[in-house]
């Protein structure tokens, strides 16, 4: 045997058991690991496994389209990829940016600013950075899964806006939920919903929006889908019917091309818009992807304010339109006779203050009829001081201004109808009688929308039926208001308003129509004070046009306003109010026949029957 | 007393043990891998590499330990030689040299052999020191005896391999008396040696520095380095008490955990048979330990129980570190669970290191 080989030492038995020992330990130590993992901390692990297992793909509803009130599309939907950054591994996003910079198209500021907006969201929430993938941009994510791990795709629905800056300030847009809406919508939204913003987008939300539905898949370790745990189909958003015709639509759209200002045509005995102008506007399309900051800003800072929708939130100075009210207020309220005659030489004085009419060698004498269809300042003036500021104010306001007319749209204005008691409450001093005398003529502190006049004049040839205007088609209970005016005043009233347009010499005599009864009253604010136009050469005004028919218990009304015009109201604003009359009235008579054209300038002396034109401007 | 060492002498309780863990393992990579259409069917290759580990297992027991210790020193030369030629002409999976091809698209981790090999030859030497107080100059024979492998095995590079020859030797030097004094030093040269290994460390491989950092701070990056350790915390965790049943964790059938079949059986184990499952198989695996050690108390002569103490110090060592990476405890370092890892390998290793048991034990009562 080899000496290595000889036994004569003993097995050490002692530090054997040592090692026993040692192994007992170590396994009784290696149990309370496990212990801790698969007991203590077991709850969090099988939410860490639930959380690596699943994944939650929202299927996004598309939005309700909007029709107009032949079921025409306005404004539709259609499935389109975003291209999701999965912020995660931002190592593997570090080593993918030149390559997703090259492959996208994207900027690296942009990238960049876009991580760090979402700097403190949770790392497993992903970014949009491409929110309308081309093709190729699909393409491109498809084909380098595998080595740019950290891009997505998301199915989603865009809004598209057909007609692009048609209706659109109506219309309103969207955008992704804001952290205010998100709080208060109780977990209805989720970061990167689309909601409507502004408009009919906004005020219809909850009908156009839709529930988004959930798709759980289970993935493996690689993210490939293994298969589907439940599917929760999206409920697509239901269309709304407008009551907005799109051929009178297209019409005033195009009258006010390239001008500023708005319209509003109405069907004056059910309150359904019928077209809705807003000018300047914006093309809703560039909010439905993301809006670049710098447009955003733009759309924000342009004095020219695009964004607003003018129709229902220019509060606006209403000039000589203004003598509808006056009229018949009156003519109703009897507190001037009837057949108050005044003459006019041009001007007046009140209250030691000289006031112009804006036809400077004067009207000479004058009656209701004429002050109402040559527009005649002085008759108006003159009355007005008989009437006091209260009696007027209650009629305006009788007649909606100074009221939300309740058009289904958010942020509609009030505009301003003074009292004594407002001036009171809101300047703390005595109402100055010679503001009286402005108001008179649709000056000084009075404003209204467009949406107010349209509503008035057909109030008032409605014998004071006020409707709510209104752009959803069957809205439920549409309120009506009733301001009852005298039969008299009425007929008074509406026969100087026909003879604006029918009469020779009437502010609105190049307006009239074959065959239509178009009434209608211009009028034209000017936007500085007499004095201070003169001084400073800026003859820029507001020109209105309100025209209704027929003559009583009219179909259909228009206001427009073009802004910062040369021209007086009957010119700026009379053609818009003009064509879109001509058209409703073609398209009715031709039937359920397409768009009605416009009409060439109506022939020189038509005279139908009970034309009454009424025009005017005050100065 | 016999003449003869005879079958009937092996430790049939010792077999069970291994033949229960051997089974369990085989199930759970059944259920690892039957959903994955490229690793189907990897139970019966891994039935295979058992029931060639058990014919090793018996061939290795017929051969008298002594004999195998006379040849020692020829068995060392062999080994490195093997693993020098490994770093010549071996290929390389996963980032490292250890494979050898042996042929009919079999390739063999030579490292394995080496452990085989250091036990006997560690065996003999502390027989041969004859003395239960060690000296320094023995010490440092059997540091160096240790060192020359590990050293080569380091650079293949496989850091796991390497660490797992060093129990060996330390246990090896414990029963052989070593002093307190220099296990006290030891201890402390091991302590200092951490923080130099530290600032060693960019000399490491790229993906040996990463699964130190990993093992650090496994959250920093759960899809990246520290996916592993985190994706097995999560599947054994996930698994709570009871397991979520055979075939259903989801950890362990998606994919999530690393290498599910081998290093990280017992993850898998962990999320599908529960607390319940890990208690059964870890009490399993101190059974085993155990009954190594009972062996190694009855062994005829300070050789046999060298032998037997060194399987046990391998076998204990693999156990502790591969369930204390699997929780998190220990970097991700590339040891298998003895018995129940997929591994054709260290499958083969540990049946003929069980040879290497059974031949002392049958040799207890033989003179």
């Amino acid at each position: 045997m080899p000496s290595w080989n000889v036994n004569d030492q003993k097995v050490p038995q002692e530090r054997l058991a040592l090692v026993s020992y040692t192994s007992v330990v170590f396994v009784v130590l290696l149990l309370v690991g496990f212990w801790k993992l698969q007991v203590v901390q077991s709850g969090h692990f099988a939410d860490l496994a639930e959380r690596n297992r699943v994944r939650s793909i929202p299927i996004i509803a598309p939005r309700g389209a909007m029709l107009d009130r032949e079921g025409r599309v306005l404004v539709d939907s259609y499935p389109s990829f975003s291209i999701l950054l999965l912020r995660e591994d931002m190592k593997a996003i570090e080593k993918s940016i030149p390559q997703i910079i090259d492959g996208l198209g994207v900027s690296r500021q942009d990238l960049q600013q876009t991580l760090d907006a979402a700097k403190n969201e949770p790392k497993f929430q992903p970014v949009v950075i491409k929110p309308a993938a081309s093709v190729a941009d699909i393409a491109f994510v498809e084909s380098h899964r595998a080595d740019i791990p950290v891009l997505e795709l998301l199915m989603v629905q865009r809004r598209r806006y057909p007609h692009g800056q048609m209706l659109a300030n109506t219309i309103g847009y969207v955008g992704e939920v804001s952290p205010q809406q998100m709080d208060q919508s109780d977990g209805h939204y989720r970061p990167g919903d689309i909601v409507g913003k502004a408009g009919l987008e906004r005020q219809y939300n909850e009908t156009l929006e839709g529930t988004d539905g959930m798709r759980r898949v289970v993935v493996n370790s690689v993210g490939k889908a293994m298969r589907t745990l439940d599917n929760v189909e999206a409920i697509p958003g239901k269309p709304i019917q407008l009551t907005i015709d799109y051929d009178l639509q297209a019409i005033a759209e195009n009258d006010m091309q390239d001008k500023e200002g708005a319209v509003v045509a109405m069907d004056a005995r059910t309150g359904e818009i019928l077209a809705m102008v807003s000018r300047p506007t914006f093309d809703p399309n560039d909010f439905a992807v993301r809006i670049p900051s710098e447009e955003w800003a733009r759309l924000n800072r342009d004095k020219e304010t695009p964004l607003l929708n003018r129709a229902i939130q220019g509060q606006l100075a209403p000039g000589s339109v203004f003598k509808i009210v006056m009229a018949t207020a009156m003519l109703d309220s009897k507190a001037v006779p009837e057949s108050t005659t005044v003459y006019c030489p041009g001007f007046a004085n009140f209250y030691g203050r000289t006031f112009h009419c804006w036809r400077p060698q004067g009207h000479g004498s004058v009656d209701l009829h004429k002050a109402i269809v040559d527009s005649c300042d002085v008759f108006f003036y003159t009355i007005g001081k008989q009437l006091g500021i209260d009696r007027i104010h209650d009629y305006a306001a009788g007649l909606g201004l100074g009221h939300r007319t309740g058009v289904d749209l958010p942020g509609e204005e009030t505009g301003i109808m003074p009292s004594e008691e407002w001036v009171e409450r809101v300047f703390h001093h005595k109402w100055y009688a010679g503001e009286t005398i402005s108001v008179s003529v649709g000056q000084g502190a009075v404003t209204v929308t467009p949406i107010q006049l349209a509503r008035m004049a057909a109030a008032v040839a409605s014998a004071g039926t006020l409707v709510q205007p209104h752009l959803f088609k069957n809205l439920p209970d549409v309120k009506t208001a009733q301001f009852p005016l005298s039969e008299n005043a009425v007929e008074q009233v509406t026969q100087g308003l026909y003879g604006v347009v029918n009469e020779g010499g009437g502010t609105g005599y190049h307006l009239r129509l074959q065959n239509i009864d178009l009434c209608g009253k211009s009028g034209t604010a000017q936007l500085m004070s007499y004095n201070a136009a003169n001084r400073l050469g800026n003859k820029k005004m507001d020109g209105w046009f309100v025209g209704f028919a027929p003559r009583r218990n009219p179909e259909i009304v228009v206001a427009a306003i073009v802004q910062n015009t040369m021209e007086h109201g009957g010119e700026a604003a009379g053609p818009v109010v003009r064509d879109v009359v001509k058209a409703y009235y073609d398209k009715k008579n031709a039937g359920t026949q397409q768009t009605a054209s416009v009409a060439p300038p109506a022939p020189p002396a038509p005279v139908r029957p009970i034309v009454a034109t009424v025009g005017g401007a005050s100065r | 007393m016999k003449d003869r060492p005879r079958t009937q002498d092996f430790d049939w309780a010792l077999l069970a043990i291994v033949a229960a863990i051997s089974t369990i393992g085989v199930l759970e990579i059944y259920s690892s891998t039957h959903a994955a259409p490229n690793m189907a069917g990897l139970q019966w290759k891994q039935l295979t590499w058992i029931g060639i580990g058990v014919v090793g297992m018996f061939l290795i027991s017929r051969i008298d330990y002594h004999t195998l210790m006379d040849q020692a020193p020829a068995l060392y030369m062999f080994g490195l030689a093997t693993l020098l030629v490994v770093l010549a002409i071996g290929h390389s999976r996963f980032g490292a040299r250890r494979w050898v091809a042996l042929g009919g698209g079999v390739n063999l981790q030579v490292s394995e052999l080496m452990k085989l090999i250091i036990i006997i030859v560690l065996a003999r030497f502390f027989a041969e020191a004859r003395t239960d107080r060690l000296t320094l100059t023995d010490l440092v024979k059997v540091a160096v005896l240790t060192g020359v492998p590990v050293g080569l095995i380091l650079i293949q590079p496989d850091l796991g391999t390497a660490m797992v020859l060093v129990p060996v030797a330390v246990v090896g030097a414990f029963l052989a008396g070593i002093e307190w004094k220099h296990l006290a030093v030891g201890a402390v040269l091991v302590a200092l040696m951490i923080p130099i290994g530290w600032n060693m460390r960019r000399h490491l491989k790229p993906y040996q520095q990463q699964r130190i950092e990993t093992f650090l701070h496994p959250e920093e990056n759960p899809r990246g380095a520290g996916y592993q350790i985190l994706q097995s915390e999560i599947a054994v965790g996930s698994g709570g008490f009871w397991g979520k049943g055979f075939g259903k964790g989801s950890q362990n059938q998606l994919g999530f955990v690393p290498v599910r079949y081998s290093d990280f059986i017992l993850a898998a184990l962990a999320e599908e048979q529960g607390f319940i499952g890990v208690c059964v198989v870890l009490l399993l695996y101190l059974g085993l330990i155990l009954r190594l050690v009972d062996n190694a108390q009855k062994a005829k002569d300070r050789a046999g129980m060298f032998v037997v103490i060194g399987v046990t110090a391998i076998l204990g060592f693999h156990v502790l570190v591969n369930a204390s990476m699997v929780i998190g405890y220990m970097p991700v370092t590339g040891i298998p669970l003895p018995l129940m890892s997929y591994g054709g390998s260290s499958t083969a290793f540990v049946f003929l290191a069980l040879g290497l048991v059974m031949n002392v034990r049958m040799r207890r009562f033989v003179n």
